[in-house]
């Protein structure tokens, strides 16, 4: 049998076009990104002569871009000893525009292995207006900068605490940046201070940092929609994404419109939660929404009407412009009609590696713990963080015999995600999605623990009725 | 030099550990910080009653507790050599969220191998900020009350969960 080429299926021809080795440029760019990040991690405030260098060859990759000028300049005044707050979002914007050339590169090498159709971007820039929280946000981050994350103390950290409640009680102004700021003081807090020979998440904290300084000043999501889609939404894949105060359910699927190839969509709805609220029992804080955890759970299509959509394909979920449709068996799916999907292009702030996300189908490869043999091609599988909110497992991945996935890309090259798997047992193939316990968990054994346990939202919810409204 | 392949260059980096579920009815709020170790702990004779109890970092075994109701009414049961009913619930759920090693960690506690964190724990009444305590557990509750939001978050892809357990 000829292989078939194209959109989506990885056999070993694909992944051995993936496993090639980084794109030309993408090394020692992510050097230059280095540079920032260390600097970061010790204060902007006192730059040595080597920090202050490594931030010139930052903004110097850039010369002849409309970010290469600032970034010149605030490298300038940084290295002079002024820390304003300008100079922190171009130094933000040019390390963001660095990565972004690293992602589109990182990007063209997976739709090239994949031979993936991409549709380009062709909106204009929204122009950016800074808000209110926004405002306070950066004056926070400006804060961090300042000291660097060796610098901390907790004083620092709870400087955190306004914006973070001014943004989550602000609907206008996105979730985003309110749900990162509070992902990166949790963090802070349980760190700072740090001492002289304790390791700091260096890349992590400054991606987390730059991202937060360029939202801040970023028009409300509002603003983004393109338009309004009609069709039948096939559901492929669904990931769960948490820290302590916010979840977010992330279904991947196919939307098929009237005349037009497949696309690409992403659908997703966040939650605001606890720490102490994680695992399955995350489903409980998403009951608006019974419509789309039916179709995770019960593995069905939906139909959409004039569903709002951003020209990155995602949709703005509503529960009242959907309704739900047949059965419809993802793995069945994505053999037919991956193949001829069109991806969607990238928002350009969303041009990060860490976005890299490409939705694919594994078939005929033979798995071998953290790495699986594709066509005796080796490709490595993340199989130690898989969401406690579904039935994956890493004994559920090694028994499987076919994989939904995202193909992402973790700095040392591309790996896979999985999001649903289909696995052989007693005899029979059965399939296992991340959404499968959308409506509760269908596993006696974690239905047990949870009764055992006690709903943790309803607990919550009671201890609030009663305290919060006094 | 940050490697790619190392823990600091990893944009996905696993900085905090998996919270262990529990039972949240007794102890529904509990955190290390400013600190001590703290948290509210429900009354068992009056639903609408809560008790906000915490147990300061210290050294040489000696820790100040502190136990009062959300209205800054002292626990009766305080003044003894022994912890209160409060204080030991709070250690008890603490070291479940947590686990033992952590909150000793945090409270500067010294737990012989085997030992159990909460008879390490010796020390006496000392004043704490039980009403700014009280308002922190408020304001963990009022995420609750935040609306869903229905866009994607990209943001959200920095933050993945600690894994399944």
């Amino acid at each position: 049998m000829v292989p078939r080429r194209g959109g989506g299926l990885m056999r070993g021809a694909q992944t051995a076009e993936l496993l090639g080795g980084p794109p030309p440029g993408v090394p020692e760019s992510m050097g230059l990104i280095s540079g920032f990040d260390e600097a970061l991690e010790h204060g902007l405030a006192r730059l040595g002569a080597q920090r202050a260098a490594a931030l010139a060859g930052l903004a110097g990759a850039l010369g002849g871009t409309a970010v290469g000028g600032p970034a010149r300049e605030a490298v300038a005044k940084l290295s002079a000893g002024s820390v304003a707050r300008e100079h922190l979002v171009a130094l933000a914007g040019a390390r963001s525009a660095l990565l972004g050339a690293v992602h589109d590169a990182l990007l063209g090498q997976c739709d090239a292995a994949l031979g993936r159709k991409r549709a380009a971007w062709d909106r204009e820039p929204e122009p950016a207006t800074p808000t209110g929280p926004g405002e306070a946000a950066q004056a926070w981050l400006q804060e961090l900068a300042v000291a660097g994350w060796r610098g901390l103390d907790q004083g620092h950290v709870d400087g955190a605490d306004r914006p973070v409640e001014a943004l989550l009680a602000d609907p206008a102004a996105g979730r985003g940046l309110a749900v990162l700021l509070d992902g990166l003081a949790a963090e802070l807090r349980a760190c700072a201070p740090i001492g002289p020979g304790e390791q700091v998440p260096t890349r992590r904290w400054a991606d987390l940092w730059s991202r937060a300084m360029l939202l801040a000043r970023q028009p409300a999501p509002a603003a983004a929609i393109a338009e309004q889609v009609t069709g039948r939404l096939l559901p492929l894949g669904v990931d769960v994404l948490e820290h302590g105060t916010a979840v977010q359910v992330l279904v991947y699927g196919l939307l098929e419109v009237a005349g037009a190839a497949p696309r690409l969509v992403r659908a997703g709805v966040t939650a605001a939660k606890t720490d102490t609220i994680s695992g399955p029992a995350v489903w409980r804080l998403l009951t608006a929404f019974p419509l789309l955890l039916t179709a995770l759970a019960q593995h069905r299509s939906l139909e959409v009407r004039e569903m709002p959509a951003s020209a990155d394909g995602k949709l703005v979920w509503e529960e009242e412009r959907a309704a739900l449709g047949e059965p419809a068996d993802p793995f069945a799916t994505a053999r037919v009609l991956l193949p001829e999907a069109l991806a969607p292009a990238t928002a350009p702030l969303d041009r990060h590696p860490v976005q890299l996300n490409e939705l694919v189908l594994l078939e005929s490869y033979k798995t071998q713990g953290e790495s699986w043999a594709v066509d005796g091609q080796s490709l490595r599988v993340e199989t130690d963080r898989l969401p406690a909110a579904g039935p994956l497992t890493p004994a559920l991945l090694k028994a499987s015999t076919a994989c939904i996935g995202l193909l992402r890309h973790d700095g040392a090259g591309w790996l896979l995600r999985p999001l649903a798997v289909q696995a052989k047992s007693k005899g029979a193939i059965t399939a296992y999605h991340g959404g499968d316990w959308a409506l509760g968990p269908t596993d006696p054994k974690v239905v047990k623990a949870e009764s055992k346990s006690g709903d943790p939202v309803a607990v919550l919810r009671e201890r609030a009725g009663r305290l919060l409204r006094r | 030099m940050v490697t790619e392949a190392s823990w600091a260059g990893d944009p996905l980096a696993r900085v905090l550990p998996a919270v262990k579920p529990r039972k949240l009815a007794k102890v529904p709020f509990v955190e290390l910080a400013e600190g001590r170790l703290q948290g509210v702990v429900s009354s068992g004779s009056d639903i609408d009653r809560v008790y906000v109890s915490s147990i300061a970092a210290g050294s040489h075994g000696r820790h100040g507790r502190s136990c009062s109701t959300n209205n800054n009414r002292p626990c009766g049961g305080l003044n003894g050599p022994y912890m209160c009913k409060h204080l030991q619930a709070l250690v008890a759920e603490a070291v479940m969220q947590y686990g033992q090693d952590r909150v000793a960690r945090y409270l500067g506690a010294e737990v012989p191998e085997g030992g159990a964190l909460a008879s390490w724990l010796r020390g006496s009444k000392e004043p704490a900020p039980a009403a700014a305590v009280f308002s922190r557990f408020l304001r963990h509750l009022a995420y609750l009350e935040v609306p869903a939001s229905t866009a994607v978050e990209p943001e959200m892809q920095w933050f993945r969960g600690a894994g399944a357990a």
